[in-house]
This record gives C-alpha cells, structure tokens and sequence, in this order.
C-alpha cells in the first residue's frame, strides 16, 4: 500500500526527521490560507499524487504570493496528473500540500528497503540527491553507499554515522543526520513499510537538515495490526478495477491486451498469459481467482474480466487440485448463464475429475469454447479475440 | 529415494484441529503420510483424527519422534509457529500459510541463523503448495494423483503451475522423485539452491526442473550453483514474460523491482550457465522427455 508525500513526512516526523512546516488544502482558498498561516513570503504548492517525479511533470510550484498559491492550487486540483511512474492515464489531483519553501544548500539521496537476497532492511544512500536511484545506479554506482542492518539489534548509532560521513556531512551536523537516519529506519520497521524514501534530504543554507520529499509503502501482509496505516489508504489513487478485485478477494492488474484472464494461482496466471503472449496475443490483465475457484469467484471474476472494454474473449484456465473440474465446470456454467457474456469464452479445465468436468462443459448449452491443453487454449483464445475485433469493427 | 520425506518421515501438522488443518491433515493421512499427530496450543491431550494432540511442537516431538512439521497456522501467528518448530529439533518444515508479514520472515530467517548448519531446520515456503515424494508421502495441499513416481526433482515458486507441469509430465509417463515448493513470498525459508544441491546428491533423481517466476534473487542464485555445481541435468522455466515492472502478481514475492528480475533477464542469465529453458509452461513435459532421452 502506497500514501501520499505529506502523510509520509507526518509520520517520519513521529520518529524524530525534521520537516519543513506545511499543510494539507482540498480547494484554492483551503491553499491560499495555509500559505497565510504559514507566514514567509515564498510556498511551494505540491500535488499529492501516488508517485514520484512529479515535479518534472509539473505538479510542483514554487510561488511567491498567496495569489500565486491560488492560481497553482486552481490548476493544479482535479487534474490528472501524468508522471513517467503513472501511465498515461494519469492520477488525480485530490488534495495538494502547501509547504514553505526551503533553502537547499545540498541534495542527498536517501532510502530503506528490504532486500530479498540479504533478508535484511538495508538503508541506500548517496550524495546525489534529487535524481532517481535508477539514475544515480547508472551515472554514479560508486556514490551508492549500502548498509545492511541486523534485524536482531536495529540500526545502530555507529552505522548511522558511517552512512553520514560517506556523505560528507558536516561533523556539525552528524547528530541531526544520525537522528533522520535513524528515524527512518524506526519507521520502516516499526510501521512494516517496504520501502522508505527522502528523496531529497536537504541540507538547507542555514545548516539543517530536513526531509524535502518522502515516499513510504507498506507491507499489505501486515495491515492487520496496522490500522493507522490502512486509514491513509486514498482510492481516489488506485485503479478502480484492481481495488474492485481485492475487496472480492480476487488478485487483478489489468494490462492492455485484449484477452481476459481468469485462473487459479498467481504462477499459472502468469504462465497462461505467456502462453498467449507466445501464439501472437495480447493479455488484457492478470487475474488470480485463488485455489478454490468456487462458482461465486468465478462469477465475480468474469464480471470483473468484462468490465474493461477492450476484452475481446476470455480464457478461464482452471488447474482443480483440492476441488474438482467437474465442479469447477458447473461453476463456470452457472456464471456464464447468469450473465450476459458478449465475447467468446475458451475454458480449459485439468486435474482432479478433468473427464466429468470436460463432459459438463460439452453437454451444456452454454456458448463456450473448450480446449484440452494449454497451448490449444492460448491458440483459441486467439483466435476468438481476433474473430470478435473483427465482428466488433464492422458492426 | 527421495529428499526430505519419504513414507517413514513421521509428520505432524501445526494448526492441526482448525478446519484447513484437518481438511489437510486427512488428506495426507490418505496419501499414505507416516502422521504422527499435531499441535494445537490449549487442546493437548486430545485426540483428533485417530492421532494425538500436542500443546507444544517440543511435547510431540518428544512423544512422536516427529522430524518434519507442516504449518497451517494463520498469518499472524505463522512466524511463530516456525520459530517453536526450529527450536524442537524438527528437521523439514512446509509452511503453506500465504500473507505473513515480510518482516516477520525476516526475523525468522535470523532467528534460525542460531542453530549450526547441520542442526538447523530446513523451512520450505511460506505460501507454498507443499512437498512431496510421489507414491510415498506428501506434505502440502497439493492433489496427490497427479503425480507420478519417478526420476525428476521438481522446485517451484507457484503451486498450481506446479501442478501443470507435474500432469504435463505423468501424461508422458514421467515421474517425479520430489516436488519440492519453495512459496512465493519475498523472504523464502529456502531457494532454489538449496534444493538443487539435494538434488545433486539423491541418486534417484535423474535431472532437476525449476519453474521460476519474475521477482527477487532466487533463479540468479541457483543459476550459478547449477553452473559451478551440478552435475545433473538442470531445466528451468521463468512465468512472468508479460508481466509489467513494479507490479505485483498475485503472490507478494513476483515483482520486479530491480535488474535482473524480469523474466527475459532471468532466462538470459540461466541460458548463460548452461541450465536448458523451458520456453512455454506448454512444453514441460516435451522438454523433460527430451532431455531423459539425453541420459
């Protein structure tokens, strides 16, 4: 689960990383007052979108009047805004943060993730803040410092310091760079983030050090015993399908293929998409029913698959272990005629009774197409969509 | 043979009396598994299933002699319960939980870091199908029958396309040694690597199969153990060739987030230590077969 730039700072802030003082604004009146309260004479006006490099897509300004906060604030709310990280749907601009604007002396680069071959939290640094991690790796590798950390005993004052003198802090400064590093990773860990990132951390004219930018995600196995974390949760930010899917239970991530995806397993799911990708289609999303493919996820599954217009057939791939094909079959009817399906469906069934439910599947009325292994139902399913864009094109 | 389980393996289940536990546990029993009993905090001393329940993992081992642990326990709870089998001296260890919490895997992964080498638990999964040794025992929720007893060491991240290549494989008549499931979550208890090097020493397993997916380090591991090694024959198959960055699929471990951990890379860099691609999930029993012709 991702939040937005302004909760991330509130909750860094909890931990001890110094912020620069702001405040939230739903409307441009909402930003023009905050810029009031906040006093000084120059805001920056930011939009709280889910993802980075906003500020190269526009949606951060600088402005030097509270006329100027309203302005930015009126063009900027209700706006989709598309970043090289969102696709060219875009996100919408709900709500933006008005903060002071800071004086950089120095931009650092500084971030904590889990890393999956040290099994560790490992915090990454460098001195050249502002860019992407994925530029610095290319430009500067040996700038990169890494730093595992024990999970047994947390990251310790020392390794905070050697990560700050890396980074050629100041020795003035060591104490407050010791306590934003260790801020973060307190964070990380207590909060089950899976990432944590300031990007930058500045170090501001008059010798501070304070987070500019901050991006946090969390772990969503963990919500459970995070619930000041699932109330920063903004739908307003995540596709509506994908959301639709994980309130049913169901996985989904919608591609842009024209081949709907319905399947039991995350590994099967992706090797079926492959597989239609290998007979020259396109998948038109991701979709992982779970192990049970009951008739109820079924049916939710293909009214979810339908509800993106571009699905020109659906490929249901059932591998039945624990339940049984024949059951699975009787669910796949039972979905098919309650609800008007307006594309080819193909259904491949294997595992446990793979002969009774191939034979529920022949003898029904139901308008289906069946196949007996995994390479004929990709070359189905392919077939069927190209016929329907056909049809589809004339009509 | 086989690694880790055979049907003498006596085999107790952790979660044992909730109702996924049983559903299991029963149908394990009907595979022919040597279980002992289980373990259910608060309910030692009764019995379930024809077979003994156990306060703690230490009294069933003590009383059982039990050296592998299935674990059914829920999420929150899941890290625990692998913990309390590591310190009871169990050797195997199935977690089938899906959705424990990556730090608390993390801190399983160190805790068990306690034990020597030699004395400490191999853990397969989290969110994983399970393990079997086909026509002997199975731990796990995989359907039995699909398996045919043979010569092929199966790994594998996903459980379902697991199965797939197990039926592809039975349909040519090929058998499978053990299909060993490693779970597709970020931290696993074990990698492909360590499962290779079983395999190289088992001699009844003839060559190995891996099916990888897209995320994490795993395949880029196993690819130069294989090179550096294994003497066996090595296949492998990568799912996730259309699968966007930064996406998770399904399982939270399938998510590419950094070199090396797309699909495309993970087959290049396989191709280039020398272990044979499985180009299409369509192709695992053809491949196999071919590669069995070889020997």
């Amino acid at each position: 689960m991702d939040i937005h730039e302004y909760q991330a700072k509130a909750l860094l802030a909890g931990f001890g990383m110094p912020i620069a003082k702001g405040g939230i604004a739903y409307s441009p009146e909402q930003a023009a007052y905050r810029a009031k309260e906040l006093g000084g004479e120059k805001w920056v006006v930011k939009a709280q979108i889910h993802s980075g490099a906003r500020g190269k897509a526009g949606g951060i300004r600088v402005c030097a009047s509270e006329d100027e906060v309203m302005d930015a604030a009126n063009a900027l709310l209700g706006r989709r805004l598309v970043t090289n990280q969102t696709g060219p749907q875009g996100k919408l601009i709900g709500r933006l943060y008005i903060e002071e604007a800071t004086d950089i002396a120095r931009e650092i680069y500084l971030a904590f993730v889990l890393d999956r071959s040290a099994e560790r939290i490992v915090c990454v640094a460098s001195s050249s803040g502002g860019m992407d991690i994925e530029e610095i790796v290319e430009t500067d590798p040996d700038a990169i410092v890494r730093v595992p950390i024990e999970p047994a005993v947390g990251m310790q004052d020392f390794q905070a310091r050697e990560i700050a003198f890396a980074l050629d802090i100041a020795p003035t400064q060591l104490a407050e760079a010791v306590k934003a590093l260790k801020a973060c990773y307190r964070a990380f860990r207590d909060l089950d983030a899976t990432m944590v990132e300031v990007n930058p951390l500045v170090v501001t004219g008059d010798g501070r050090i304070i987070a500019l930018d901050a991006k946090m995600g969390f772990d969503d196995n963990a919500l459970f015993r995070r619930p000041q974390i699932s109330e920063l949760r903004d739908k307003s930010q995540e596709d509506s399908r994908e959301m639709q899917a994980a309130d049913r239970g169901l996985s989904y991530v919608g591609l842009d293929g024209n081949i709907g995806c319905i399947i039991n397993g995350a590994g099967l799911a992706m090797a079926t998409m492959d597989m239609i990708k290998h007979v020259g289609g396109e998948p038109a999303n991701f979709l992982d029913i779970g192990g049970g493919a009951s008739p109820e996820r079924v049916a939710k599954a293909f009214n979810l698959v339908l509800s993106d217009d571009g699905v020109d057939a659906i490929l249901v791939n059932i591998f039945a272990g624990i339940n049984r094909c024949d059951w699975v079959a009787e669910g796949v009817i039972q979905a098919m005629q309650k609800l008007d399906v307006p594309v080819p469906v193909v259904v491949r069934l294997s595992g446990t009774n793979v002969e009774a439910g191939r034979k529920i599947l022949a003898d029904s009325d139901a308008d289906l197409i069946t196949a007996d292994t995994l390479a004929e139902a990709a070359e189905k399913a392919v077939a069927a969509a190209k016929f329907h864009q056909t049809v589809r094109a004339e009509s | 043979m086989s690694i880790f389980l055979d049907e003498n393996t006596p085999v107790i289940v952790q979660g044992y009396t909730g109702r996924i536990g049983s559903f299991h546990a029963q149908e394990m029993i009907d595979y022919g598994t040597n279980l002992v009993g289980g373990v259910t905090p608060g309910k030692g001393g009764e019995r379930h299933l024809e077979r003994p329940v156990f306060n703690t993992v230490k009294d069933a081992v003590r009383e059982t002699g039990a050296e592998a642990s299935v674990v059914f326990v829920p999420p929150p709870f899941a890290a625990d319960a692998i913990m309390e089998a590591a310190d009871a001296g169990i050797r195997f260890c199935v977690c089938v939980t899906d959705g424990i919490p990556a730090q608390d895997m993390m801190r399983v992964k160190r805790y068990m870091r306690r034990y020597k080498r030699e004395e400490r638990m191999t853990l397969t999964g989290p969110n994983c199908a399970g393990t079997i040794s086909p026509g002997k025992a199975m731990m796990g929720i995989m359907p039995g029958h699909i398996y045919q007893q043979g010569n092929v060491g199966v790994i594998g991240r996903s459980g379902t396309l697991g199965y797939e290549a197990a039926s592809q494989m039975k349909a040519m008549g090929i058998g499978i040694s053990t299909s060993v499931g490693i779970g597709g979550d970020p931290i696993n208890g074990s990698a492909f690597k360590d499962h290779l090097e079983r395999f190289e020493q088992d001699p009844d397993t003839k060559l190995v199969v891996m099916i990888g997916e897209i995320g994490g380090p795993q395949e880029a591991e196993a690819a130069a153990y294989a090179r550096d090694h294994m003497s066996k024959p090595v296949l492998a198959y990568i799912a996730g060739l259309t699968a966007p960055r930064g996406r998770t699929m399904g399982h939270a471990g399938a998510i590419v987030t950094s070199v090396g951990e797309s699909a495309a890379e993970k087959v290049e860099i396989l191709r280039a230590a020398g272990v044979g691609i499985i180009l299409r999930p369509s192709e695992f029993g053809n491949a196999v077969a071919a590669e069995l012709e070889k020997l």
